[in-house]
């Protein structure tokens, strides 16, 4: 089904001398090469990708039902997603909004006109004008739909839903992530003793299950047993519960997952910074540049395509977070520690099977929209910029 | 550097160090306390603070033999097949897409896709899963004998790596149920097979990522003078290739081996008692046995231990093998 020519030179010329039945299979083999390395793989990934993903909008679009003996499918058309946007699910989906203050209007009105001015800039420069503005325009609607949604939910009175409590855990994680990760691969970049004792220890919660990091965790973070109960207990807090607390067990949640992620960030751009080259850096030192200096004109720079694909990859794999707030939290208290996936699994678990699917789905928009944003608004710059 | 760089140098990474070693320390020592030494508040250090006892090891590998060791074998049986077939199709799909060319036209994928979809639905609708897939391979042909020549625009390499690639953006739960569905109806629900089969489409998409641009950096000559010499393309492939690549190799089999050593939400869906993975039996400890912390921090040690010493082993490789892939991304 694929057609494929063979570029590497290894089909021989065709001669006129009749072949036996193992040569010609032989060449045959020889010729279909190509073929027979990309297929098998390409066929997995549409049995279980794409394939599923059809099924899948098709559920999303359905009611489930059990019936004696049985279960039915009733076609709803877009109830589900109504549902998430507007019916019984939008507290738990999209949140709780507060009411409008002047901040609130200030915040937001500042981000509509950054945006704003994003598209009429685009409208004036870019070539070709219509598909490009067209496209500007897209991710300037979504995205400042996004930040009402985020600053109206965020405000005191206002509840996040699911959505923004993944976009969160997202956003914090990685920029604490990757800050805490250039520190210390710059700091293990250095010439000093000891430093293969660091890399080895800083790897290794990347290699831990999260089920296991979040009871860990949950051991840990015990304010009257675990390790820092004595400091709990000396400041009065033996008896709070950050379990019961909604922006205690964010907290706690956003921290297993920075224990967890940070040694990803910090075994890459260590390696980055390991391979620059040392004559930049020393031309810089010659001409008098201080070390803080040199880092951020010289070295910086030259790791920006590296931490522009770290960060694409960490955001890609945040989105999919559930393992750490269902056993950690239990999504709780309420649903302010629950994740989109999180989310759908509790939809499924009740047999909402229609529910999950639009979840799940909103999910993969969401990922898809910040991916690709991320790539064609950051990343290419970033990443062309050596 | 001054002394006082230095001094804090260690002193960063050092924090950090303790950081992560801490939480690995507790569990260690909580693994072998008594419920008494968890309840009276926190103990620090065996021998001194309390005295070490074996009771949560023994209850777990005694008491619970079969309970434990079932997940365990489990466990390792998926991620080691599924990390070996991963990397069995994802380094060919690798290699093919940066050695060969490829030019499916898109309107034949675009049939492939279209019956595929009509099995899909045939299948919701109550369908046996082999006549619909029959039926819709059979549509499938027939479209493309009759119709298939008539698309000229086609998709190359490129497109074909970035739709492979892009497939790691996929949120698992957006294609779970279906899978879930589909395994129930070929009856494969709660077995090994069905993890491994999922596992393994999951970790490809990384595999052909890492693996291609690992290929990427050796040289062509020596690929180029063993065809001439009339070396197939396999034989080139598992000769010179392969050999040539076994750092890349190592690292990309310890990150997938990694991913399906602690994969939840998968297994959450496709397993109950059979097939049960490790992940999950701990993650179960929470409804059955409450806060004892004792049994779990015994079961956490048991599933961590094996990858941590692998990872100790291929730190050098996974570096490498990282940096190759955010460096090409």
């Amino acid at each position: 089904m694929l057609t494929e020519r063979d570029l590497g030179g290894t089909g021989s010329p065709n001669g006129p001398v009749p072949l036996s039945l193992p040569q010609a299979l032989t060449r045959w083999a020889g010729r279909q090469a190509g073929s027979l390395f990309l297929l098998p793989a390409v066929l997995l990934l549409m049995l279980m990708s794409i394939f599923p993903l059809l099924l899948s909008v098709y559920l999303s679009l359905v009611r489930f039902q059990l019936v004696p003996g049985g279960f039915k499918l009733i076609f709803v058309g877009l109830a589900n997603y109504r549902k998430l946007v507007a019916g019984i699910e939008r507290e738990h989906f999209l949140g709780l909004l507060a009411d409008l203050t002047p901040l609130i209007w200030g915040m937001g009105g500042a981000v509509t006109a950054v945006l704003l001015v994003f598209v009429i800039r685009g409208a004036a420069r870019m070539r070709p004008a219509v598909p490009r503005t067209a496209g500007r325009l897209v991710f300037a609607v979504i995205a400042g739909a996004l930040t009402w949604l985020a600053i109206r939910t965020l405000a005191p009175g206002g509840r996040p839903g699911t959505v923004i409590t993944t976009i969160l855990y997202v956003f914090v994680g990685i920029a604490v992530q990757y800050w805490l990760g250039l520190i210390l691969a710059y700091l293990a970049a250095q010439q000093i003793p000891g430093r293969r004792f660091f890399r080895v220890v800083y790897l290794l919660p990347m290699m831990i299950t999260p089920v296991g990091i979040a009871y860990t965790f949950r051991i840990m973070a015990d304010l009257g047993k675990g390790p820092f109960a004595p400091l709990w207990r000396a400041v009065g807090l033996a008896e709070v519960s950050w379990a019961g607390h909604a922006w205690g067990a964010r907290i706690v949640v956003m921290i297993g997952d920075i224990w967890q992620w940070t040694p990803f960030m910090f075994i890459v751009l260590l390696a980055a910074l390991e391979a620059q080259p040392q004559e930049l850096l020393e031309a810089a030192m010659m001409d008098g540049a201080g070390r803080w200096q040199t880092f951020w004109k010289v070295t910086w720079p030259q790791i920006l395509p590296v931490t522009s694909t770290v960060i694409l990859i960490r955001m890609i794999e945040a989105f999919k977070i559930i393992d750490l707030p269902n056993v950690l939290t239990n999504g709780g208290p309420g649903t302010a520690t629950e994740s989109l996936t999180l989310h759908a699994f509790i939809a499924w678990r009740t047999l909402d099977i229609g529910g999950s699917a639009a979840v799940a789905y909103s999910l993969l928009f969401l990922v898809t929209f910040m991916a690709l944003s991320y790539i064609s608004l950051v990343h290419r710059r970033l990443a062309g910029a050596v | 550097m001054t002394p006082a760089g230095v001094l804090l140098t260690y002193v960063v990474l050092g924090g950090w160090a303790l950081v992560v070693l801490f939480p690995l320390y507790w569990i260690l020592t909580t693994s072998f306390k008594l419920p008494v030494h968890v309840y009276d508040g926190p103990v620090f250090i065996p021998y001194v603070d309390f005295t070490p006892s074996g009771d949560a090891w023994r209850y777990i590998f005694v008491d619970l033999r079969n309970d434990t060791l079932r997940p365990y074998v489990n466990t390792v049986v998926v991620a080691l097949t599924s990390s070996v077939l991963a990397l069995g199709l994802g380094t060919t799909a690798g290699y093919g897409l940066l050695r060969f060319r490829y030019e499916p036209r898109l309107g034949v994928v675009g049939m492939f896709l279209g019956s595929l979809a009509l099995a899909a639905v045939a299948i919701t609708m109550g369908v046996p899963w082999q006549i619909a897939v029959a039926a819709a391979l059979g549509l499938f042909i027939l479209a493309r004998q009759t119709l298939g020549r008539r698309f000229v625009r086609a998709v190359g390499n490129d497109d074909i790596s970035f739709w492979m690639i892009s497939q790691r953006i996929l949120p698992p739960v957006a294609v779970v149920i279906p899978i879930y569905v589909m395994f129930q109806r070929v009856g494969l629900l709660d077995t090994r097979l069905a993890v491994i089969i999922t596992y393994t489409a999951v970790n490809l998409p990384i595999v052909v990522w890492l693996m291609r641009d690992y290929f990427r950096n050796i040289s062509i000559e020596l690929e180029e003078s063993a065809a001439i010499d009339g070396a197939s393309p396999y034989r080139i492939f598992r000769s010179i290739v392969l050999p040539l690549s076994t750092p890349g190799l190592a690292a990309t089999f310890l990150l997938v081996l990694v991913f399906a050593w602690n994969e939840y939400l998968l297994a959450l869906f496709l397993t109950s008692a059979n097939a049960q993975t490790l992940p999950l039996l701990i993650a179960a400890q929470n409804a059955t046995r409450g806060p004892q912390w004792w049994y779990m921090s015994v079961l956490i040690l048991i599933m961590i231990t094996p990858v941590i010493l692998m990872a100790i082993a291929l730190e050098r490789y996974i570096a490498k093998g990282l940096l190759v892939g955010a460096l090409k991304g």
